[in-house]
């Protein structure tokens, strides 16, 4: 599983044609995914038991299903989509369900992969349905306020259901655990772009200047600060730093993509610091992940074992460059959370920095896809939520990649398609169906000013 | 309104925010290469890192081998740590084997061969590069023993419930044939890593019988009058003496040198004895004197010849040293040269006596290890040609030969005889503890051949801890002989 194939890149049209449909792309890309994804359950089966698993061809056929449906909605609704965020998705989810399908050997009394693949199916569907529903992504534009009352709520939601291992991200119905926080980033993403679209040029040109930098009067900025306060505020009360953090790179990103500001970027700087500094003096559980972050080993050398980061370390180092090979590492030592926020470290373990380069470059060509399609595209919303998606993608990778990897301090959040985690893996698919559904508006109107 | 839709031109800020996306994600990969890479080996290295452990014991541990046939095992827990140490026999062969655990470490040939054993020896795993690629490691290879499993049963019966220990040596090669010591313990009980396993460990590291202590190597023990084949030996070899049965000129008592402390004998008749009978009836006073007339070098190169005073003697696990101490005053000499002071000796040095003699004064280095082989069987390490050094004339040998199997056709140690096979043996009664309290140490030095053959097959050490407190009744001929003589009749009988 660590080789994937290079990924085409697309050539250069000529100056005033209309950019290939890509369709036959897609599918050869799509056919690819779905092999690598089966090559690597087998290679699951027959290190663990020297047999090819008796599931395999099953696997392969719902994968290859699910992804010929959503590749057949694209075909009728989003003819002149990018062809290479579909294939990448679909590798992703395939390796995140082998990994998962992996772990689930060594924990045989809590098996999550067909729980995982009930939720991709459910991820594919939504991918489907956004695609033949949304004509045009500009229809958003007018639900921007919708979108933004249904996240706070979303975000408030879990504050009536009882905390789960310190977090209260979780509701909890019928035996299904969703996390509505995933679903809020995708509509918050929505709002900011309509709001930031309608009022840029507001919030970069009037205010009054203090010290060479801009601000804008409060009547533009009152609004949009109000509600990333409350965001930010409901997630400090739910504890669930990894998307408080998602959030305000997204709101920084966008802000400084819309009004050009500088200015907005040092004081998102300082807020951050000092919104981190506050919280980590009140919260010692924030306080204790930024130990763990600067001294890994703590736990070692006190007597008391290693912790879960110390454990992930352990794993990626055992990986080395070529990996174990899937089946063969131990990452399971990690222990809790090893198939959702550690997802990475099994990844890491058995396929080795190559494999781990290669998923890392996955997720960049997904987010230079969607910031490909916002430079090509004409008008600021498409623009804006395109690259506050590709944002999205990109810091939600580095927060938790960079968290179990020691970069960073550690924040529980899942990583993209690959971790165990429904509501993940559904707005992931959303996301992917909004990138689609906008490079379908950037090369379907290409006039060869910007390469889509 | 310079750009689509109006307002300011966007497409700078998109590419800027789009090389800060592209950074964000080339720093995980480089800090992954720092983890991956630089840092791998400390953290594969760092013992809070279990993954070590794991792949020790992910595949089944190589067996040791006696009278061709495994006396170890591996079972498939399904656990984490996958493999664990069974044993056949273990009390039998534990001070052989040791313990393989998964808690406390190995011991004894389990230590030695643990390469071999667990599969990491670069000569089992192959070629280093492709395994540091692969990482998998393959089946231990197995280790086989010299032992011969009749003899090691015939010993470990022998002793029964007694304190003690039996070494058994072949005299022309120097392989061991029995290595025994009682009491014993299951090497099994510790294999695992459960509660069971400590709560075992704590058990037999307390028990004042001290099972897992290894009496056959690791315990010297005062070899009494069976000491007295090494002062023969010397005298020989000095020629103080030079006729056995010439009358010496020893007093009895015998006044030690410098003291007025009075050596006595338990038996009569031991006044002027020769050395024949001397030897025969154990006479003390005889010997004490001998040794002072041969004197502290004469009688320390000798000692040193059989193997006293090495601290390196390896089987390949370390085997205590046996002692003859050389700063003696003439009165210290006299008793040290009838085993007593401090002359100590392990079972197995004892062996090495007796083999020496039987083998015509050439005393071939013991082993227990006759090779290790790769997991089809294919040999690693063969036998290779063994230092042996020759300890005494070979015409000394011949006699102390002619001495020890009087002792067993007429003197102290009748109880020994074979029918059939010619037998030589020394007793010996060590007393020990403040004023010879302590129990006294019963003890058995022999070797056997059979009748047609050039030399004997074997060369056996016995020593019984707890004989009889009663010295009138016990002896080395009374309590050790017996199990020397089933010990040799088992090697005899092959």
């Amino acid at each position: 599983m660590s080789k994937v194939g290079p990924a085409p890149v697309a050539a250069p049209p000529a100056v005033g044609a209309r950019v290939g449909r890509r369709r036959g792309v897609e599918l050869a890309l799509i056919v690819l995914a779905v092999l690598l994804s089966v090559y690597g359950y087998c290679a699951v089966g027959l290190a663990r038991t020297g047999s090819v698993p008796p599931g395999a061809a099953g696997y392969g056929a719902g994968l290859g299903v699910l992804a010929l449906c959503a590749h057949v909605a694209v075909r009728i609704r989003a003819p002149y989509a990018d062809p290479l965020p579909l294939p990448i998705a679909v590798l992703l989810n395939g390796l995140g369900l082998v990994l998962i399908y992996r772990l689930d050997l060594e924990t045989p009394h809590d098996r999550a992969a067909p729980a995982q693949l009930v939720w991709s199916t459910l991820g594919v569907a939504l991918f489907i349905a956004v695609v033949l529903v949304l004509r045009d992504h500009r229809v958003l534009q007018r639900y921007s306020y919708v979108c933004v009352v249904a996240a706070l709520a979303l975000l408030a939601l879990p504050i009536l259901f009882p905390a789960v291992n310190g977090a209260r991200i979780w509701v909890r119905i019928a035996g299904f655990s969703i996390q509505p926080g995933e679903f809020a980033k995708v509509l918050l993403a929505v709002f900011f772009a309509a709001y930031l679209a309608a009022n840029r040029n507001a919030l970069a040109y009037t205010g009054r200047r203090l010290w060479r930098m801009q601000f804008p009067t409060g009547r533009v900025l009152g609004p949009i600060v109000a509600i990333w306060l409350l965001s930010v505020g409901v997630l400090v009360l739910e504890r669930d730093l990894g998307t408080s953090l998602l959030f305000f790179g997204l709101f920084v990103v966008l802000l400084y993509v819309a009004t050009g500001r500088t200015g907005w970027i040092a004081v998102g700087v300082l807020l951050a610091v000092g919104g981190a500094y506050a919280v980590g003096q009140v919260e010692p559980h924030v306080a204790g992940r930024i130990d763990d972050w600067l001294r890994p080993f703590a736990t070692i050398d006190a007597g008391r074992g290693p912790n879960q980061l110390a454990q992930s370390l352990f794993a990626f180092a055992a990986g080395g460059v070529t990996g174990t090979g899937l089946g063969l590492g131990h990452s399971v030592l990690i222990g809790f959370a090893v198939k959702s926020d550690f997802v990475l470290a099994t990844a890491g373990e058995e396929l080795g920095l190559a494999g781990l380069a290669a998923i890392v470059l996955l997720y960049g060509v997904l987010v230079e896809r969607g910031y490909r399609a916002g430079l090509a595209l004409r008008e600021p919303f498409g623009r804006l939520l395109a690259v506050g998606l590709a944002s999205l993608l990109a810091l939600q990778v580095f927060v938790i990649a960079g968290g179990v990897t020691g970069l960073i301090p550690l924040t529980g959040m899942a990583m993209p398609f690959l971790a165990q985690g429904g509501s993940s893996v559904v707005t992931n698919w959303a996301i992917v169906a909004l990138l689609i559904r906008v490079s379908d508006s950037a090369r379907g109107q290409y006039d060869g000013r910007e390469a889509p | 309104m310079s750009e689509y839709g109006g307002g300011r031109p966007m497409a700078p800020y998109i590419r800027r925010a789009r090389v800060f996306c592209a950074l964000l994600l080339a720093a995980l990969l480089v800090n992954a290469a720092r983890v991956q890479v630089v840092r791998a080996g400390a953290y594969d290295d760092n013992p809070a890192n279990r993954r070590a452990v794991i792949a020790r014991y992910a595949v089944p541990r190589g067996n040791i081998l006696v009278g061709g046939r495994p006396v170890t095992g591996s079972v498939d827990t399904g656990e984490q740590l996958r493999y664990e140490r069974t044993y056949r026999d273990g009390p039998l062969y534990a001070p052989v084997t040791g313990f393989a655990s998964q808690l406390y470490g190995t011991t004894l040939l389990e230590h030695t061969h643990d390469g071999v054993l667990s599969g990491t020896d670069p000569l089992i795993s192959g070629f280093a590069l492709w395994h540091d690629v692969r990482r998998d490691g393959g089946p231990g290879g197995d280790v086989v023993t010299t032992l011969d499993p009749a003899a090691q049963r015939a010993a470990f019966q022998g002793l029964g419930g007694r304190r003690g220990a039996v070494a058994a040596v072949e005299p022309a090669t120097g392989r061991v044939l029995a290595l025994v010591s009682t009491p014993s313990y299951d090497p099994a009980e510790l294999s695992g890593n459960s509660e069971a396993v400590s709560s075992a460990w704590a058990r037999l590291n307390h028990d004042p019988e001290q099972p897992m202590l290894n009496r056959a190597v690791r315990q010297t023990y005062p070899p009494g009058s069976t000491f007295k084949v090494v002062t023969a030996a010397a005298a020989l070899d000095a020629g103080v003496v030079t006729n056995l049965d010439a009358r010496t000129r020893s007093p009895d008592p015998y006044r030690l040198p410098g003291t007025t402390t009075r050596l006595t004998n338990e038996g009569d008749g031991c006044r002027d004895a020769s050395v024949r009978d001397a030897f025969e009836w154990s006479c003390n006073t005889v010997f004490a004197k001998l040794g002072v007339d041969v004197g502290v070098p004469q009688m320390t190169a000798t000692a040193e010849a059989f193997g006293f005073n090495d601290p390196g003697v390896r089987m390949p696990f370390p085997v205590a040293k046996s002692t003859f101490d050389t700063s003696v005053d003439r009165a210290q000499l006299a008793l040290s040269s009838i085993g007593q002071y401090n002359t100590r000796a392990t079972p197995l040095q004892m062996a090495m006596v007796a083999a020496a003699v039987a083998n015509g004064g050439r005393l071939r280095t013991p082993y227990l290890v006759e090779r290790t082989t790769r997991p089809d069987g294919q040999a690693l390490n063969g036998t290779s040609v063994r230092p042996d050094r020759q300890v005494m004339r070979a015409a000394t040998a011949a006699r102390l030969k002619e001495l020890m199997a009087g002792v067993v056709q007429e003197g102290t140690g009748t109880n020994a005889a074979i029918p059939g096979a010619l037998v030589g043996g020394k007793t010996g009664t060590a007393q020990h503890g403040v004023g010879n309290s302590g129990v006294p140490y019963a003890w058995f030095v022999s070797w056997a051949q059979a009748a047609g053959a050039e030399v004997p097959a074997v060369a056996v050490a016995v020593v019984v801890e707890d004989a009889s407190a009663d010295r009138g009744e016990i002896s080395g001929g009374g309590d050790a002989a017996p199990i020397a003589r089933e010990v040799m009749r088992a090697v005899l009988a092959r």
